[in-house]
């Protein structure tokens, strides 16, 4: 009699999420691999990232730093010739990823993507400057003088606003009430 | 008269792309077309959210969508980010009924919901196709003659298959800026990504790209690009003389939002198309005609 617990595989969990049905169709022909903009500089390509789910390698999977490389460009997603959403399962392993606390140390993209989603939270708005700063204070502050030159661009050329727009107090409460019920819910 | 709900985005309302916004809406004043603007409307989230928690970024996207159902009309929005994670919400929340039923529930916790009535639609989906290339040409006050355009598209307005125009070799820009009577010039990476945000976490990465689509411009003839999206222009323009500094390469090449380029044929001033918030100055590709 086979065990009650037995393990599920990672593809089995990854197909479960919305958006990561489609690794199951893949025939490893490696247009999206051909196709990806930064491929190369992904420890894993996108048609190894789908073979490696397969194989089970899921902490491999999770930490590697491909998924942040990804552009969100979606040209692998209308070339794939089995219709697999690439894109959307880049997505699916990204937030995994950051649920199990496994993204990549190797770039500094999942941090970048949790600075700018903590302004949207708390101000239903993304205050570019102070996403930005936190961002270089979170990474690294000696770069931010390095942009220092695009940034005297930008305000010379009237770009940069200090002051964030904001939403009314009624719709920041009652944003912050769906968004605190949405993670209740455990994900997609 | 056509009536939209607008839907800004963060950069395009006050953020560092504001001039697209601004220019939107001075051309649509000249086109007979309203756009009002959504109240209270919340960011869309982006990418980022989308790679952090996705219930989280469809329920930004789920609201605004709730917001605007009370109007009924196409939510249009300038931005090829908002637009692409608004048609990815309604699409889970079409095809995932257990993804709705999650969503319904907060935003129920808002006092709010969703029904789906509404399409969301990018400016120039609804300028190409609801006002046309006829009714453009015809508020063309000065010719842009002579004026060599590479028609930058980016990704996210012709992919995933959106639908308004072909997802890798899409034309509706080059017609657009032919009826202005500018001269768009081949351009083989117009639909490819500029770098996206990884222009902040991954420098390196982003200029790699952007350097080619700017290679790509150049050799073609082109005088200026126009793009339809916020973080392409900011890309291509106030990251331009990184890119010169590290390929040691002597670009200059204007970029514009398309709305700007369309208020300049359409005889309207530098102060509604705040053509000086461009990085790289635009004046000489437009001398003739300003």
């Amino acid at each position: 009699m086979e065990s009650k617990t037995q393990k599920i595989s990672f593809m089995d969990e990854v197909s479960a999420i919305p958006g990561g049905e489609g690794i199951r169709l893949c025939i490893q022909c490696g247009t999206c691999t051909a196709s990806c903009p930064n491929a190369e500089k992904m420890e894993h390509t996108p048609s190894q990232l789908i073979a490696m789910v397969r194989a089970d390698m899921r902490n491999e999977v999770l930490s590697s730093n491909a998924m942040w490389y990804c552009l969100s460009c979606y040209l692998c997603t209308v070339r794939c010739p089995r219709g697999i959403k690439q894109t959307d399962l880049m997505h699916a392993l990204d937030c995994l990823a950051v649920r199990e606390g496994l993204s990549s140390k190797r770039t500094h993209t999942p941090v970048m993507y949790r600075s700018f989603s903590d302004f949207v939270y708390s101000l239903g708005n993304l205050s570019e400057v102070g996403f930005m700063a936190l961002f270089y204070l979170m990474t690294n502050p000696l770069r931010a003088i390095k942009m220092l030159p695009v940034v005297i661009d930008l305000i010379k050329h009237g770009r940069l606003r200090i002051k964030a727009r904001r939403i009314s107090p009624e719709a920041t409460k009652q944003l912050e009430a769906i968004l605190n019920k949405a993670e209740t819910l455990g994900g997609v | 008269m056509k009536y939209y709900t607008y839907f800004p985005g963060c950069s395009s309302s006050d953020g560092n792309s504001m001039a697209y916004g601004h220019s939107a809406q001075a051309i649509s004043k000249v086109l007979d077309m309203e756009l009002m603007e959504l109240d209270d409307w919340n960011c869309c989230g982006s990418t980022p959210y989308s790679s952090i928690d996705e219930l989280s970024s469809f329920c930004l996207s789920a609201r605004n969508f709730s917001l605007a159902e009370k109007r009924g009309l196409d939510l249009v929005t300038p931005c090829s980010s908002c637009y692409v994670m608004m048609n990815r919400t309604r699409a889970y929340l079409r095809d995932y009924p257990q993804v709705r039923a999650k969503v319904d529930e907060a935003l129920a916790a808002g006092g709010l919901e969703y029904n789906g009535t509404v399409n969301a639609r990018h400016l120039l989906d609804v300028i190409v196709n609801d006002i046309g290339y006829d009714a453009i040409r015809e508020k063309v006050e000065k010719n842009l003659e002579g004026l060599k355009v590479a028609c930058y598209y980016g990704c996210q307005i012709v992919r995933p298959r959106l639908g308004f125009d072909h997802p890798e070799y899409p034309e509706s820009l080059d017609k657009l800026v032919a009826s202005l009577g500018a001269e768009p010039v081949p351009y083989p990476l117009k639909s490819q990504c500029c770098g996206g945000s990884l222009i902040i976490s991954n420098e390196d990465v982003a200029l790699e790209l952007m350097k080619k689509l700017l290679d790509s411009a150049a050799s073609s003839g082109a005088e200026c690009i126009v793009t339809v999206c916020p973080l392409c222009q900011t890309n291509l323009d106030a990251y331009q003389s990184r890119v010169n500094k590290k390929f040691k390469t002597d670009f200059h090449i204007p970029v514009m939002f398309f709305t700007q380029l369309m208020g300049v044929a359409f005889g309207l001033g530098g102060e509604d198309l705040m053509l000086k918030t461009c990085i790289v100055p635009v004046d000489r590709a437009l001398a003739k005609y300003l």
